[in-house]
């Protein structure tokens, strides 16, 4: 966490976070599809400059290394080979990690405070000290972006170069793509960047290019162009429509305050009841006597018989003395 | 054990113990639970030694609760059945909050609150269970897909509300009815008090004990 004072958002946080350092400039990383060649440099960039180390992974038979998002690995390259009905194969590279949601579904569904905060400018950062290893921001995410560290429990994910974006500097990622496909700046410049690109795709026949920023989350602090963007799923699944789902919705939204109220209101209606219309008082010793009464006077049926094998042992005293029955 | 004759044994050292176990497992997991629920109850996760240990135990105190409950549980299915007056009792709602219990039928061992309280539990406890483990971190939750995973936290949030509620209901009921709590700590009611809430259990051990004596 690199900057307490322009936070706009916080987990598991009623009230107003620190915020009067928020006159900044909504920030994206926009990310041409078109223009990633695959090489990976960004991967090995993020690792340099974050101190990642990953384990040695398996080749799976792809160019998908490693080939999922880990702890350790914040952005993969995904690698997806689409045959188009003409019968074109299109090799589609898709750098895969945080999207930095303007709504973002982990921040929603975190239970611990603070463990993750929203820049005013936008970058959605995980403060992994306060992290409690729940997973719930897994849960909440619509990208599965947030992975937890086997070895600490803590849950990870890109912070944007949140450090160095704070002193002035573009992400790892971007400083060190070779092909210029991934770009860094203010929102409203990376969206006027893209509608130029998309522009010279439609040029280059691609009808369908447009950029992806999601309104389901809110729009989004990642951003990519895509030559297909009325297909976004197929570039390695991502999604067409992302938003928080209603089932996080529900669980973090009106259910909270209702539930917590209803509690309350039930032992409030406890004291209530209690202080109006009093305890049932220990009934008074019978004076009709006990043991040596004879049935007929006990007010009650005596010719009842219990049944002659009762199911739970009730009445099968069973050899324990009189009385001990539950 | 040598009970005097004005009493009646209501709970065996064994039930007892179970209760008052599941009692304090329970506390705890409700208070741990609460923490992650709602930012306003965060603190409450201090009792099980801080958030991240709250968020460790929480599930290992489920398991616990579940075993404890259920073993409990399987030993009175029958005496929470809907039983004679039930019916009567429960239409009679107005009477029993109004303390006018003269008025009341007799019924079993448990009245119908305390079979709705052991339903709402029975419930609860079997779905907190199982969403419990498709959200347990680090060991199952991988394994179940995401969508999944959404649909077992609501779930446990609610069913974890029904519980929650639930024992407010059982807790007061106890404090309302006197000799109630002296029956979960010490075992035994006094004859008066068994003819008066429970009037058909009252006679069925009474019953019970007059033909062991005159057999």
């Amino acid at each position: 966490m690199d900057n307490s004072q322009n936070i706009i958002a916080r987990s598991a946080t009623t009230t107003a976070p620190p915020q009067v350092r928020g006159h900044v400039e909504e920030v994206a990383k926009l990310i041409d599809v078109s223009k990633c060649i695959g090489c990976k440099a960004c991967q090995v960039a993020c690792m340099e400059w974050n101190d990642l180390r990953d384990d040695v992974g398996e080749c799976h038979g792809t160019y998908d290394n490693p080939t999922d998002l880990t702890a350790n690995s914040w952005t993969v390259m995904r690698f997806s080979e689409y045959e188009s009905q003409e019968g074109n194969l299109e090799w589609l590279i898709r750098k895969d990690g945080c999207m930095h949601c303007a709504e973002p579904g982990c921040l929603t569904a975190c239970p611990a405070p603070g463990a993750i905060v929203q820049y005013a400018n936008g970058i959605v950062d995980f403060d992994s000290n306060h992290c409690i290893g729940c997973g719930y921001c897994i849960t909440g995410c619509p990208f599965d972006i947030p992975r937890i560290s086997p070895k600490d429990q803590k849950s990870y994910k890109c912070t944007l170069c949140s450090d160095r974006v704070n002193a002035g500097m573009e992400p790892a990622c971007v400083k060190t793509c070779p092909t210029n496909c991934i770009e860094f700046g203010t929102k409203t410049d990376m969206l006027a960047r893209a509608e130029k690109r998309v522009g010279d795709l439609k040029e280059l026949g691609f009808r369908d290019a447009g950029v992806y920023d999601p309104a389901g989350v809110g729009g989004t602090h990642v951003m990519y162009v895509l030559h297909h963007a009325n297909d976004p799923n197929r570039y390695a699944g991502l999604p067409k429509d992302p938003r928080i789902s209603p089932l996080v919705g529900a669980w973090k939204g009106a259910t909270k305050p209702f539930m917590s109220a209803i509690i309350g209101i039930t032992a409030f209606a406890g004291v209530i009841h209690y202080m109006t219309k009093g305890p049932k008082e220990e009934p008074e010793e019978d004076p009709r006597g006990y043991d040596d009464t004879p049935p007929e006077s006990l007010g009650y049926d005596a010719t009842w018989q219990p049944p002659r094998h009762a199911p739970d042992g009730d009445n099968s005293a069973g050899g324990r003395p009189p009385g001990e029955n539950r | 054990m040598k009970m005097p004759r004005d009493r009646l044994i209501r709970y065996s050292p064994l039930d007892r113990a179970n209760h008052w176990t599941m009692a304090m497992v329970f506390v705890l997991l409700a208070l741990s639970g609460l923490a992650f629920f709602h930012p306003a109850f965060f603190f409450l996760s201090h009792t099980l030694g801080g958030p991240v240990w709250a968020r460790i135990l929480h599930p290992f105190l489920g398991v616990a609760l579940v075993l404890l409950f259920y073993a409990m549980a399987v030993r009175h299915v029958r005496r929470n059945l809907l039983g004679e007056n039930d019916v009567q009792w429960m239409r009679q709602i107005d009477d029993v909050l109004d303390n006018r219990d003269e008025k009341l039928p007799p019924i079993g061992k448990y009245n119908p609150g305390q079979k709705l309280v052991y339903w709402a539990l029975v419930v609860s406890i079997a779905l907190l269970l199982i969403s419990g483990v498709i959200m347990w971190r680090p060991w199952f939750a991988g394994f179940f897909p995401i969508p999944l995973i959404r649909f077992a936290s609501l779930l446990h949030a609610v069913s974890a509300f029904v519980a929650i509620v639930t024992i407010v209901v059982h807790v007061y009921a106890a404090i309302w009815v006197k000799g109630s709590i002296r029956a979960m700590t010490r075992g035994w009611v006094t004859r008066a008090w068994a003819r008066h809430h429970h009037g058909l259990w009252a006679r069925e051990q009474e019953e019970a004990q007059r033909r062991e004596r005159q057999p």
